[in-house]
């Protein structure tokens, strides 16, 4: 299915600088992607399952603002943005009433409903064949930054490491704004949703407009890792958005730590470095077999992590919103 | 609620009709449902609404089949299964082995396809749900480990089966003509053994002590170990026919379409909107609720084209999910 990094396998590429860049890329774009499902999951002990297909809209509204209508890049991520804020407020604004595990199917179902739009309304989407030519402004930033980093005595710097750069430090930055956010009296409301909802609203707080908040910002920040994710591809389709992406953030997300925005750059680290490591293992298997193992390395993962450390590597026990 | 004495004696035909529907749901879901049908005969005549019905149901059975079992496993257990659609798929590739691999009848592979996915469920439960349970484990934590077993069984099928598309031995060109419908042979026999087996579901359930059991601990499991019942074999018994019909409608699936690693994950999604649909732990419901989708999912060609099909699934399972989260038939208590 979604194969996260199409490299031709082979030992130079182990220590190749593009390959384990490359490898980077996607760890910050699923690092911005998993702090939504923190946000949501860890904070506010909302189970969405819908994040693949709030980046799913982020990605595609940048794309089609930018070939269609011919606004400009930079103007058309906040717009992709706002659009996809709508879409987590459209579909929080029923589903949010509902019990965990309802919520948890409802947006599932609204994220396959997301992709298979994308992948029937052919005028509007290009179908399977998906978007392409929206990069433009992004390559003359690149351009800019690659001059920088030969003014820093880089000499031939890859064509990676500006968007490995850019996506780090956006994923760093928002890593740490959230972490002080959490800090003041809303992120404090937040964790009370989550430990008891009723004492919360016996206080005098509306739960549910805060977990409604929760959703519109994590799909704010699927935007954001869509972005990454459609200028690192060069282009955007259906397949790239299917809920196998947000069973990896979750996978990253209960690896990090619930209750831990730091924790989340960790999973996502190590869990891109096993998945695209376990490509120099030399087996004389075909690469579907290849394909499928690594997907049965991510299912057991997911399996013993639960069974056996449900609160992660950085996870604080006390916090463990696991447990009800 | 904000009905007065004033406000009864005032009451509108419309309030009348809500406050019957709220009494009666199962009757109110059949009058808006008879509505639909003569609207959609007016519009497009009997023959279309007739045909697209018939179709409709083989599907319907086939989801009806699915979702008896992850209502049953999830009333009990308070687990929601997301592998269970992957239960299917290994039932349709065990249906294979033996059909097409080993070239024996289909009606053994429907055997050994039964056999062996209720054998993977009862596992499952010995070796990881029960342990799960006595650790009182939270619905999240379940839930991702319903996701990572469903990865590994549907990428473990991948992995021995690669993703070519597979077709059972089965005759698919024949078709039945009656009363100017038309029907292929094989989706008339998977009505047929649909609905035989759903009855058969029914009567057990309403009428045999295992049925009765059963439903006791969907509505309360510490009360029904208090009243004397061996609640831990009763759960494996839900286990085994869960997994027996998950098998059994990933063979006659595979029977009418073809078999793919991915089928499993396709079949979820409309197997959780009939389960819902039904109202989600209510064995009945789901019956129901999966023969109404495989009918309106195949109406809605009459309007849209057959690509958005699976799209209008999951419509209807947000809208149900909105609307009335209890199940079409359920009673708002029941939540």
């Amino acid at each position: 299915m979604t194969d996260v990094l199409p490299l031709a396998v082979s030992f130079e590429a182990l220590t190749s600088m593009g390959f384990w860049l490359g490898v980077g890329v996607i760890a910050g774009a699923y690092t911005i992607f998993t702090l939504g499902l923190q946000l949501n999951v860890g904070f506010t002990g909302i189970y969405n399952f819908g994040q693949a297909g709030f980046m799913a809209v982020g990605a595609y509204s940048m794309a089609i603002f930018v070939t269609d209508t011919g606004i400009n890049f930079w103007l058309a991520l906040p717009l992709s943005m706002l659009i996809t804020i709508a879409f987590g407020l459209i579909v929080g604004l029923p589903s949010l009433r509902l019990r965990a595990d309802y919520f948890a199917i409802a947006t599932i179902a609204a994220s396959e409903a997301i992709r298979l739009t994308a992948l029937n309304a052919r005028d509007l989407t290009g179908g399977a064949q998906g978007i392409f030519g929206f990069g433009d402004s992004w390559e003359s930033l690149q351009d800019t930054i690659e001059g920088w980093l030969m003014d820093l005595g880089w000499s031939d710097p890859d064509t990676l490491a500006p968007l490995f750069i850019v996506v780090w430090i956006v994923a760093i930055g928002l890593t740490f704004l959230l972490s002080r956010v959490q800090g003041t009296p809303w992120g404090r409301v937040l964790r009370a949703v989550r430990e008891d909802e009723d004492a919360a609203r016996a206080l005098g707080k509306n739960a549910y407009s805060y977990k409604l908040q929760s959703l519109a910002i994590s799909a704010a920040l699927a935007a954001i890792a869509g972005f990454f994710l459609a200028i690192n591809l060069a282009f955007v389709i259906p397949d790239e958005f299917g809920p196998t992406f947000t069973f990896v953030g979750y996978s990253m997300l209960v690896l990090g730590g619930l209750a831990s925005y730091w924790g989340v750059a960790i999973g996502a680290i190590i869990f891109e470095t096993l998945l695209e490591g376990l490509r120099f293992i030399d087996l004389p298997i075909s690469e579907v077999k290849i394909a499928a193992l690594r997907f049965i390395i991510l299912g057991l993962i997911l399996i013993g992590l639960m069974a056996f450390r449900p609160q992660g590597i950085l996870g604080k026990r006390e916090e463990m919103v696991l447990g009800d | 609620m904000e009905a007065g004495t004033v406000a009864v004696e005032r009451e509108r035909p419309l309030e009348r009709a809500r406050e019957f529907a709220r009494g009666h749901p199962a009757q109110a879901a059949l009058v808006v449902l008879g509505a639909i049908v003569i609207a959609l005969v007016a519009a497009k005549g009997l023959h279309d609404v007739a045909q697209l019905a018939l179709t409709g149901l083989s599907t319907g059975s086939i989801y009806a089949l699915g979702a008896v079992g992850l209502t049953l496993v999830y009333g009990i257990l308070k687990l929601t299964n997301f592998a269970h659609g992957d239960f299917l798929a290994f039932g349709a590739y065990m249906a294979y082995v033996v059909n097409v691999s080993w070239g024996l009848p289909l009606v053994l592979g429907i055997a050994v396809a039964m056999f062996m996915t209720a054998l993977l469920g009862v596992v499952l439960e010995k070796g990881m749900w029960g342990p799960m349970r006595a650790r009182r484990a939270g619905v999240l934590q379940l839930i991702l480990m319903s996701i990572g077993l469903a990865l590994v069984i549907r990428y473990g099928i991948q992995y021995f089966a690669g993703t070519e598309l597979r077709t059972l031995d089965v005759n698919n060109t024949d078709t039945i003509k009656f009363l100017g419908l038309t029907l292929g042979r094989t989706q008339a026999i998977v009505i047929l053994i649909g609905f035989v087996t759903l009855l058969g579901t029914g009567v057990m359930l309403r009428y045999s002590l295992l049925g009765k059991r059963m439903r006791a601990l969907s509505d309360n499991l510490d009360l029904a170990e208090t009243a004397g019942i061996d609640t831990s074999r009763v759960i494996l018994w839900t286990w085994v026919f869960a997994g027996a019909f998950a098998g059994l409608a990933g063979v006659l699936y595979g029977a009418t379409t073809q078999l793919q690693p991915e089928m499993g994950f396709e079949l979820l999604l409309p197997i959780f909107a009939a389960v819902v649909l039904g109202g989600i732990g209510d064995a009945f419901g789901a019956l129901a609720g999966g023969i109404l989708l495989g009918v309106v999912i195949e109406w809605s060609t009459m309007f849209v084209d057959a690509g958005w099909k699976s799209a209008v699934g999951f419509v209807v399972l947000i809208l149900v999910l909105v609307i009335r989260p209890q199940g079409i038939f359920g009673k708002a208590r029941t939540l």
